[in-house]
């Protein structure tokens, strides 16, 4: 076995370009002839529009284009990925998204125009020279309004405001309200999942090029999914044939979902640059970011938790409003119903679950999946519903949970909305939880802090979520329009090396590290030999991306897939070498060995043999070692485990401080386990972000009082804790040949219920007993204001 | 940004006189004015810039015992350099921003901008300094006259702050998560002829004296003192996503009662 | 326009610049320097934090033409002179401090100018001290760790 294999917590090899300012990020990219864009946005969040008088702006120096909707009118509308099909069996409503708005402007951001000049301050001027009459209409914010209220709608040709209206498991509904009706006890909570804007720290890029002499597009973008993007932009959108279009997502400063949809700048850019015969570059400003970026979350939920006397879960129920904003982005309708939905059985063994969703069109930015996505809204709610039946029972918040954990001998298990997990063990990580968190010493530190008039309190929870999301028939059922394999193509050169070829892409994730791990401990050869390639369309295979925690166990059984074909014919090419038959030859550390002989041959002798091969078995196998493998899933892997926080609330000034934070998680085996725990770290700190910091809000006109870091609190290293993580609970997963289930989204999902039971218990064990819930952020404003009231 | 051209005079006379041209203004450290240009809501002509006067910049004690510093002093400047004089103030000027907008960013900015929920004013004004500009001196007391607004004259150049040293002093900083600006902040300086309070980020009209807390202060300089005090009224103090009115009315007398408890 | 020189990464550069012409700006697209970034518009994220005659200094909030005759270092300055990386910048690969790499510029920079004045901070200073740098990927577990390592203190290898 090499150094560096699985397992090994390897320092990445990325660092070296990061570190050194090397990088090579789509600004980065400037292309010979290039032009500048800028986008007209509206400024009111709904409006009609009279008139856009482009004869100014065009007149201005350095304008080489000025662009409206108009010019698209020959265009597609930028499509949603996943239909849903509501609890009468019809399809979602489902209006047109186009690149520059026509008619209406939806949000604030909305873009009705663009100006295409010689430079970035050139376009700048004349953008402001854009003149536009634009009658604003009453802007649809609440979302319960926007649904009852049908006299002002955001897309008037579809009638209503309600996207859909969804049941899950529809036939659950009666049996889950029975339930309930009859139950010993039942724990009703509501409460917000606060709108989020997820803030990779590169604003988006696009690129766009067009080379006339062969009729070929190019578009550099700041993607998680460049293959996604050229399958959504090339066929439904500007009708541009996949050989027809390149696009190419090089480093990539962060995604967190947002950087998996397609938007109309991407679709712009690369329309603009064919009439323009000339790239052209758009580069988001941050405060364009906050009003274009899809934003994450903004549900608002009842659910009711029914027990019996012994606190054993009998029913579910969970009503939600989700915000989609104006428009359908790409996977916005999948985020609070598959994502979601599936999601709500948690750790636990509850009988009956029903899941109520209506999706509501409003005059916001476009809401999609944000780290999480989905399984975030469905662990808050739950966990927080769990934590105040809890209390309202008198059973300790551990226990209670513990009770109900589907246990070890009862995997597979399925659950009442409809996912099965094939494996887990929820008490093992519990218990590692306690050890780890040091639960029994929290007395004596709630004592010191109490010393110091603080109010301590300890929240615990658990979490469920469901990544690599599969398989494709299954999705495809359920209304995606995409698959969701993997792929991967190994190439391996002559002289022993292998590329990899992967359709996964890395912004941040190291997967030019950790895949190389896999690959060098399957043939026993140093990681150094293999090298990965991403993000380009021109030469990785058809992909589907990188989301929902699924490059190693998608990705990753693609490529283990597409290694097992080299290594199986590499064995061939051996066995004819050593004068053995292929089922004799062993390959352990690089070398082809005769079972039971001495004779063998080196990793580099067959690889050379593959391609100068003059001892052969030319008749029965091609010369050459290259293979690709797609793969599909046949389930979802389902991460889980067990998180607990400690904060100190100022009772004066309502201040809540993170005083520790535990994760035990189970993410089956680990293939880097540095690279595991700062995916668990990250996701940790944009949780404790959501829970005590970041909201997006807007006001009753649709303007967006969140815009800038000014006012949209970002996590400061000042505002979190180092963190104790733990990933030895292992029950890998049984159904792809890593045993892998994804890390990168636990953090981020277990996180927030813990920060808020924390809170929640410090106010009770200060004496504030009538504070059952307060919504996120919890700011010291809003803990300051629960406090108050008796 | 729209185009400007920058001039960089030495002295404080020369920016004087380049400051009298048609859309001409100022600029100090730049951390307030270079976002406001980006995002298109100024447009000047022409920018002066003042960083490069150095007779303008650097602390010192007075003659007269109090603490002059340069309008054109880095708030990391005085951080390092008042606090052996003036331990409160060298404190707030560690607290405004981050590391790089305190090497910056200057105390003659910061005043000149009056930010509502800017550190600065908070000290100035609870210090009872005097304000030296190129025409004049003007009381602390005179300065301020509400958010974003100040008694300086069209092309008034801040050149010196002049603190007098009180026996006891604390900065209490409540943050504005996002901006790190004060939610709500407190100034508490206890010279031997009484207290002054100053309070900023809670008042719509801006940095103020809490007459009150002064009042019970100078008689009896204790936490117990400001306990005994009912928070100022809400009606006036800012309400937004950070805080409301009523929170920021409390926060006024949380902080003030934790200046004093630190007051040193 | 005005001609501006100044020092950067130990070289005289020089280049004709506008009023309105940023550091970042300059050093990106006149020099070609992309290491820098520009990470938001209100002066906050730090992701363009460069060395400006020793201090850190966000270069996305300052003029070029005022950074005439100044010393400039910028990320691509940091390596040894061997090209290997810098302390900051191998304990940074070493503790797993960066995931994305865009925040990391300006990390390791504002890390360099932390250590200068403070060679042996506590946690919590080096927590403060990041109030103007904004990282989204680590959680800033790992980046307080790297540069507590960077200034020798002990730190067990980021392997939990």
């Amino acid at each position: 076995m090499p150094d560096g294999g699985i397992g090994a917590p390897t320092k990445r090899r990325e660092d070296l370009r990061f570190l050194t300012g090397k990088g090579r990020y789509t600004d980065d990219i400037n292309l010979r002839g290039q032009s500048y864009c800028v986008f007209v946005r509206s400024q009111v969040a709904h409006g009609r529009i009279v008139s856009i008088d482009t004869s100014k702006a065009a007149a201005m120096p350095g304008v080489i284009q000025v662009f409206t909707g108009d010019d698209f009118a020959e265009v597609g509308s930028i499509p949603c990925g996943w239909q849903i099909h509501d609890r009468k069996g019809e399809p979602m409503l489902e209006p047109a998204h186009p690149v520059l708005a026509r008619g209406k402007v939806r949000y604030v951001g909305d873009a009705y125009a663009a100006v295409v000049a010689e430079t970035e301050a050139q376009a700048r001027d004349a953008a402001e020279a854009v003149e536009a009459e634009i009658e604003e209409l009453p802007a649809v914010i609440d979302m319960v309004k926007a649904v009852s209220d049908k006299s002002n709608l955001v897309h008037d040709e579809i009638g209503s405001n309600l996207c859909y209206d969804w049941g899950f498991v529809e036939e659950n509904r009666e049996a889950t309200a029975k339930a309930i009706d009859e139950a010993y006890h039942v724990t009703t909570l509501e409460l917000v999942n606060n709108r989020l804007i997820p803030n990779a720290m590169e604003p988006r890029v696009a690129v766009g090029d067009y080379d006339e002499t062969n009729d070929h597009s190019t578009l550099h973008t700041t993607s998680q999914n460049p293959h996604v993007i050229r399958l959504l932009m090339g066929a439904f959108v500007l009708g541009i044939p996949e050989h027809k279009l390149r696009v190419v997502a090089p480093d990539v400063g962060g995604g967190f979902g947002s950087k998996i949809f397609h938007y109309a700048e991407e679709a712009f850019v690369t329309f603009a640059a064919k009439q323009i015969k000339r790239p052209v570059k758009w580069t988001s400003t941050r405060s364009e970011a906050f009003m274009t970026d899809a934003h994450g979350r903004d549900h608002v939920t009842k659910i009711e938790l029914a027990l019996d006397n012994e606190g054993h879960f009998l029913a579910l129920r969970t009503n939600t409003y989700a915000n989609m904003g104006a428009y359908l982005s790409t996977f916005s309708t999948s985020v609070p119903t598959y994502l979601h939905g599936t999601l709500m059985a948690g750790n636990y063994k509850t009988p009956h679950i029903y899941v109520n969703v209506k999706a509501v069109f409003t005059n916001t930015v476009p809401v999609d999946a944000y780290r999480g996505a989905g399984r975030p809204e469905a662990t808050f709610q739950l966990e927080r519903v769990i934590d105040k039946a809890a209390r309202e029972m008198g059973i300790d918040p551990i226990e209670i949970r513990r009770r109900n954990f589907i246990q070890p001998d009862e995997f597979p298990y399925q659950t009442p909305v409809a996912v099965s997990y094939d494996t887990g063990n929820y008490q093992a990580t519990m218990d590692k939880l306690i050890e780890i968190a040091d639960l029994d010493g929290f007395e004596e530190r709630r004592a010191a802090s109490a010393a110091r008039g603080k109010l301590r309190g300890l929240g615990v929870n658990c979490y469920i979520e469901a990544c690599g999301i599969a398989p494709s028939n299954l999705v495809g059922q359920l209304g995606a329009r995409a698959g969701l394999y993997e792929s991967a193509t190994v190439r391996v050169n002559a002289t022993g090396g292998l590329v990899v070829m992967t359709g996964s892409h890395s912004h941040g994730q190291g997967h030019e590290t950790a895949f190389p791990q896999v690959i060098a401990s399957m043939i026993g050869i140093d990681p150094s030999m293999v090298e990965i390639v991403h993000g380009d369309t021109a030469n990785t295979p058809m992909g589907m991306g990188t989301y929902g925690s699924r490059s190693l166990a998608v990705g990753g059984s693609a490529m283990v897939k597409a290694t097992e074909k080299i290594i199986a014919k590499a064995k061939k090419i051996a066995a004819h070498i050593l004068e053995a038959s292929d089922q004799d030859i062993e390959l352990k550390d690089g070398m082809f060995t005769v079972k039971g002989t001495d004779k063998s041959k080196a990793w580099g002798d067959i690889t050379l043999a593959a391609y100068v091969p003059h001892n052969y078995p030319l008749e029965s196998l091609e010369p050459g070692l290259e293979e690709t493998a797609f793969y599909d899933p046949s389930n979802f892997t389902y991460p889980a485990g067990a998180y607990a926080c400690e904060v100190e609330v100022d009772p004066e000034t309502g201040q809540v401080e993170i005083a520790s934070f535990a994760a035990a998680d189970d993410f089956g085996n680990i293939i880097n386990p540095l690279i595991v725990s700062g995916q668990v770290h990250g996701g940790i700190g944009q949780g404790i972000g959501q829970a005590l910091l970041e909201q997006a809000v807007y006001d009753d006109n649709g303007q967006l009082l969140s815009g800038s870091y000014m006012d949209y609190a970002m996590p400061r290293a000042s505002d979190v804790p180092s963190y104790v993580v733990d990933h030895s609970c292992q029950t890998p997963c049984t159904h792809n040949p890593l045993g892998v289930k994804g890390c990168g989204e636990a953090g981020a999902i277990g996180s927030p219920p813990a920060v808020v039971n924390a809170v929640i218990d410090a106010l009770h064990r200060g004496g504030h007993t009538h504070v059952s819930h307060i919504n996120m952020p919890l700011s010291p404003s809003r803990v300051w204001a629960a406090m108050q009231k008796s | 940004m729209y185009a400007f051209e920058i001039e960089t005079p030495s002295t404080v006379q020369d920016a004087v006189a380049a400051l009298k041209s048609e859309g001409a203004q100022a600029l100090g450290g730049g951390h307030t004015l270079i976002p406001t240009l980006k995002s298109r809501l100024a447009a000047p002509e022409k920018l002066v810039a003042l960083s490069g006067i150095d007779e303008i910049k650097g602390v010192r004690m007075g003659d007269d015992s109090r603490l002059c510093i340069g309008g054109g002093t880095t708030h990391a400047t005085v951080a390092a350099e008042a606090a052996g004089h003036y331990p409160g103030l060298a404190r707030l000027a560690s607290l405004i921003g981050d590391p790089a907008v305190r090497n910056r960013g200057t105390i003659g900015g910061s005043l000149a901008n009056n930010d509502p929920s800017a550190c600065y004013p908070a000290g100035t004004l609870a210090s009872g300094a005097t304000i030296v500009t190129n025409a004049r001196e003007i009381a602390a007391d005179d300065f301020f006259q509400g958010m974003f607004t100040t008694a300086l004259d069209e092309g008034e150049i801040i050149t010196e702050v002049k603190f007098p040293i009180p026996e006891k002093s604390f900065y209490a900083k409540m943050l504005q998560p996002a901006s790190r600006f004060p939610l709500t902040a407190v100034f508490v300086a206890k010279f031997a002829d009484g207290v002054r309070v100053a309070v900023t980020g809670a008042s719509e009209s801006g940095v103020f004296r809490w007459a009150e807390a002064e009042a019970a202060l100078s008689s009896d300089f204790s936490k117990a003192a400001v306990d005994a005090l009912s928070a100022p009224p809400a009606d006036g103090m800012i309400g937004d996503i950070h805080g409301t009115p009523e929170y920021r009315a409390h926060l006024v007398k949380v902080m003030t009662g934790r200046a004093v408890e630190n007051a040193a | 326009m005005t001609k501006v020189s100044m020092t950067v990464n130990g070289k005289t550069v020089s280049g004709e610049v506008e009023g309105r012409t940023l550091l970042v700006e300059f050093l990106r697209e006149g020099l070609g320097l992309t290491g820098t970034h520009v990470g938001c518009d209100t002066s906050q994220c730090g992701a363009c934090v460069v060395h400006v005659n020793g201090e850190a200094t966000k270069s996305c909030t300052t003029f070029a033409s005022l950074c005439d005759g100044a010393e400039v270092t910028t990320i691509e300055g940091m390596a040894n002179p061997d090209g290997s990386l810098g302390k900051i910048q191998q304990a940074f690969q070493d503790h797993h401090g960066l995931q994305c790499g865009f925040c990391t510029p300006g990390m390791v920079m504002s890390a360099a100018a932390l250590l200068k004045d403070n060679p042996k901070p506590t946690e919590a200073e080096v927590r403060h001290y990041l109030d103007g740098n904004i990282c989204r990927c680590t959680g800033y577990h790992n980046i307080v760790k790297a540069i507590m390592a960077a200034s020798g203190q002990d730190v067990s290898i980021a392997a939990e």
